[in-house]
């Protein structure tokens, strides 16, 4: 007798039991009476979806698509998967112009950087994002980030050469990112710092665009998958050429999206590549759980940090590599702060509708963060870092910043027996 | 809906309908439409038999096209004026008859044949097309015939009938069991009831009595001394968790097992099985492990995709089949409308029964029915049910009140709001929707609010869990209870202002649940099971009470 054997249905949204773990995570729900949280919004209305498309809930835009719920369900349901996916199936309104802009990080990081300071100059005054607000519904008490007139590109192409990093036998491939290239390129200076001194060369794909996160949360999807393909076959030429390299990242969401949001909402199979993209944190944890390097830290640096969880890292599962290697500075006295998302999430705490949203969302955490007395914050996503400076007293860094900057060069090098 | 389980105050009536049913409802909308005073009897609740435990499909007439002509006849008829009356009772989903590689390709003309013989309009598509039409049916298809099946909610139709009945004058009451008759020598001038709610037992007289029980309609012609020989033919069902096709699929080949999928609502059902069962079983029926084999090994070939989707629930129904009169082998059995006038048959005056046919015909068997009582009191009034919209349905440019109701503000969320229109037409407005007490959830897969709850306690007679679901689907979603019959149990309570007996309810609802999810227990469906249990027994402590309830007892 048959008894549906093979019984995982294709519609990850039958396995949910009603539990409702999920909705009790959701950081929006206490924010916005609105939403109407991940179960209902994702498993409950799918159901209803499948009957007529126009039972679709607009309402579903409020979705931060933190992946909280994904991480709380017992089940296995990939709740934030479900919705991302109704808003790409059945929302048919054409993103706004401000939209666009927020999502093609791309196109606004060349054009900015072309006029950094005047840029920066100009987000930064009052006018202009009055300006903003009322033109686009960027919201004027959003401070922005500032943008470099040197991007990383160009920095690692002139000055550091990529002939210099063909000299190391080992080497990894580095996505950067948008925020690296156009906003902070001494992040990825840092890495190279790093990992050059153990011994490891960084190379850069040979055709980046942005991973797509922001495209796929404003509703861009064609955009979204052109980017996916060209990065993913980027990928595909440097571990074709170079075996054993891995593709690393310094931004959480970034990883998330090219992992999981290809397959899950794009529909892109990554699945040929998908296991050699992960943090450059993980990536060097590992190599130090493998013996295969070890770092060397100033005895000089002594810093209270407190680590913030990105909601992307909790999803990936991986800030226990980010927070042990900065546990191995010994000067270093480390707090976990409660995990409690930002608020911010991408682009939708710039948006003038979601801006009390993200602050009431963020709060506990700005609260907890004044608290810890902290010299700073540490942590992997870019625009949780925009968030918590903007709305906290404390810097936030990188844990390769930290790293790289508590890293004795020298005597690591030679602990590695770096010659180069 | 002015009705309650409480004694009525009148004791005489024109008509007095045993059955709650669809075919009852029907019965005591037209009479009532006609001027007639009715009353309505019913045992339990409305809907409780086999109106209530069937597909839900919306016959087009092809599935007897082949084997009973006349049947197929009436079924489009009704189809067509279905679509019209009840419209918000019906999905005009279309249908597929697909043939599959195993059946013989050569039925197929012959099916088309016999459909436009009686009107049905079949034709056939490419097998590709079909595909297109309704991507989950099996892709090795090799024949597709399109004909306008589609789905019907007993439920609701049995009570825009109550509705309109009972607007028109009529009174009905649940819980009212008939009991016996009250006879004058060769006459049924009454009939004696028990009240189920409080054990009370009173007569009511009337002109004329009408059997409308269906396949209890037997037991109810024995107490006149009548007898009408039924013989019970059991049919199994499945419910899966989602939809899996909009459109029905049936098979094209001789009826056999599991040949229809029709969706529903949020759901499909697969069924059915067929086979006898002794009469005395009709109250107790369990379906079986090869039974929901046979349901799933045979849906599968219809939709692949059923192998693996999550089913709900079981459920079976019986089929009031009658043995063709003075042929007691019932080798001779009708599938269509009987309608016995006891004078003629038996000499029993003042009592006639309407039973066989199918839900598709429920209006046509209520018509022939108030037409034989008309003639037998001198009412010469015509039927007019055909014509006329059923509460909550609309038919463009005939609704006086979708003009007149101004548009009301509200916080209800368009999602919700569209899942209350589905369910019950123009009289969702009806609904309250002021405030965000309202709207909020009660049934969480189905969206079922604290405004519609309200609204069903209080107008469509709803006073238990059990007849709560009927009238708004709260507790027939993915979780089966687990969420939403403790809020309703809490409402109820508070509609009852008794807070044991809504206790006593919640135990009889939840074991109800139980009942239907047993024979499909594994995966998921078991997992939920398990987590209710565990939310109800050990941290409610509900294990302690007793259920009331027959079903549950069992």
């Amino acid at each position: 007798m048959n008894l549906q054997e093979n019984n995982i249905s294709e519609n990850n949204f039958e396995q949910c039991i009603k539990c409702t773990v999920c909705t009790v995570y959701c950081p929006v729900i206490p924010a916005n009476p609105k939403y109407p949280g991940p179960k209902q919004a994702g498993p409950d209305g799918e159901r209803f979806r499948l009957k007529a498309a126009d039972y679709f809930d607009p309402s579903l835009k409020y979705c931060l698509n933190c992946k909280r719920c994904e991480v709380a369900c017992p089940s296995g349901v990939r709740i934030g998967d479900i919705i991302q996916s109704a808003r790409l199936k059945y929302n048919h309104e054409k993103p706004s112009v401000r939209d666009r802009m927020l999502a093609d990080t791309d196109f606004a990081g060349e054009v900015a950087t072309k006029m950094a300071p005047l840029v920066n100059a100009t987000l930064g005054l009052k006018p202009v994002k009055l300006l903003l607000d009322g033109a686009l519904a960027i919201d004027h008490r959003r401070a922005f980030p500032k943008y470099t007139s040197t991007t990383f590109e160009k920095w690692y192409r002139k000055e550091l050469t990529a002939e210099s990093q063909l000299k190391y036998a080992k080497r990894v491939a580095y996505f950067h990112g948008c925020y690296v290239n156009y906003n902070y390129p001494q992040l990825g200076k840092d890495l190279v710092k790093i990992l050059n001194a153990v011994g490891y060369g960084v190379e850069l794909l040979d055709d980046e665009k942005c991973c797509g996160v922001a495209l796929i949360a404003n509703g861009l999807y064609d955009q979204a998958r052109r980017h996916a393909r060209k990065n993913l076959d980027a990928m595909r030429r440097a571990t074709a050429s170079l075996k054993q390299y891995k593709v690393i990242t310094t931004s959480s969401t970034c990883t998330l999206t090219m992992r999981d949001e290809y397959p899950h909402l794009l529909g892109i199979d990554n699945s040929d590549v998908r296991q050699n993209i992960e943090t450059a944190t993980r990536f060097i944890y590992r190599l130090i759980d493998n013996g295969e390097v070890r770092l060397a830290f100033r005895d000089d640096y002594t810093r209270r940090i407190a680590y913030h969880t990105p909601c992307h890292m909790e999803k990936l599962g991986w800030s226990v590599y980010s927070t042990s290697l900065m546990q191995m500075i010994p000067g270093v006295e480390l707090q976990m702060l409660p995990s409690n998302c930002c608020g911010i999430a991408g682009t939708y705490g710039f948006k003038r509708e979601n801006y009390q949203v993200s602050q009431t969302i963020g709060h506990d955490l700005f609260a907890a963060i004044e608290a810890s007395g902290a010299d700073f914050v540490a942590t992997d996503c870019e625009t949780c870092k925009w968030q918590i400076e903007m709305s906290t007293s404390k810097k936030v860094f990188n844990p390769i910043s930290v790293i790289a900057e508590a890293l004795d060069v020298e005597a690591t090098r030679k602990l590695n027996h770096v010659k180069i | 809906m002015k009705t309650d389980n409480n004694a009525s105050a009148q004791r005489e009536y024109d008509v007095i309908i045993i059955g709650g049913g669809a075919t009852g409802a029907g019965t005591a909308r037209d009479c009532a439409l006609r001027g007639l005073s009715v009353l309505l009897l019913e045992r339990f609740d409305f809907t409780a038999g086999a109106t209530g435990r069937n597909h839900g499909l919306l016959h087009s007439g092809a599935r007897y096209a082949m084997t009973d002509g006349e049947s197929a006849a009436e079924c489009i008829k009704e189809n067509m004026i279905l679509k019209n009356i009840a419209n918000h009772c019906v999905e005009d989903t279309s249908g597929l008859f697909v043939t599959l590689p195993e059946d013989d390709i050569s039925y197929q003309a012959k099916f088309i044949d016999a459909c436009n013989n009686v009107g049905i309009h079949a034709y056939p598509i490419n097998p590709k097309d079909a595909i297109r039409m309704e991507p989950s049916v099996n892709k090795s298809i090799v024949g597709a015939v399109v004909v306008p099946d589609g789905s019907i909610d007993p439920f609701r139709l049995t009570t825009a009938n109550i509705l309109d009945a009972t607007a028109h004058g009529a009174t009905a009451l649940t819980f009212h069991e008939v009991v016996g008759f009250e006879m004058s020598q060769n006459r049924v001038v009454g009939v004696k009831t028990l009240n189920h709610k409080n054990g009370e037992r009173r007569s009511y007289y009337s002109k004329l009595v009408i059997n409308a029980g269906g396949i209890w309609g037997h037991k109810i012609a024995q107490m006149a001394g009548v007898a009408v020989n039924m013989f019970p033919a059991k049919g199994a069902l499945l419910v899966f968790g989602h939809r899996v096709n909009n459109v029905v699929i049936n098979r094209c080949r001789k009826p056999a097992d599991a040949d229809i999928l029709v969706p529903g609502d949020m759901i499909c059902v697969i069924g059915t099985t067929s086979s006898r069962v002794p009469y005395e079983e009709i109250d107790n029926m369990n379906v079986t492990a090869d039974e929901v084999a046979t349901l799933l090994r045979e849906g599968e070939k219809l939709a692949p995709s059923l192998a693996s989707t999550r089913i709900l629930r079981a459920y079976s129904g019986v089929r009031p089949l009658v043995a063709a009169d003075n042929d007691p082998s019932g080798r001779n059995i009708s599938r269509g409308i009987v309608l016995l006038d006891h004078a003629v048959r038996d000499g029993l005056e003042g009592f006639i029964t309407i039973t066989g046919g199918k839900l598709m015909t429920y209006r046509l068997m209520a018509e022939w029915a108030t037409d034989l009582a008309c003639r037998k009191l001198g009412v010469e009034v015509p039927c007019t049910t055909a014509l006329r919209p059923l509460p909550g349905s609309t038919i463009a440019g005939q609704s006086e009140e979708a003009a007149e109701t101004p548009v009301v503000e509200s916080t209800t969320p368009a999602n919700i709001q569209r899942a209350e229109v589905d369910r019950h037409g123009e009289l969702a407005k009806r609904i309250a929707r002021t405030n965000c007490y309202d709207h909020s959830l009660v049934c969480e897969c189905e969206n079922v609010t604290v405004g519609e709850v309200e609204y069903a306690f209080k107008e469509l007679s709803a006073d238990t869990l059990t007849a709560l679901r009927r009238r708004t689907r709260v507790g027939m979603g993915t979780c089966q209870g687990e969420l939403c019959s403790c809020r309703a149990a809490g409402l109820l309570s508070r509609a009852h202002g008794c807070s044991e007996k809504a206790k006593a309810e919640l135990v009889n609802f939840l074991n109800e649940r139980w009942k239907g999810i047993y024979p499909v227990a594994w995966g998921d469906s078991l997992r939920g099971a398990q987590l209710a249990s565990w939310i109800y027994g050990s941290v409610c402590g509900l294990n302690t009470i007793k259920p009331t309830d027959k079903i549950a007892k069992k």
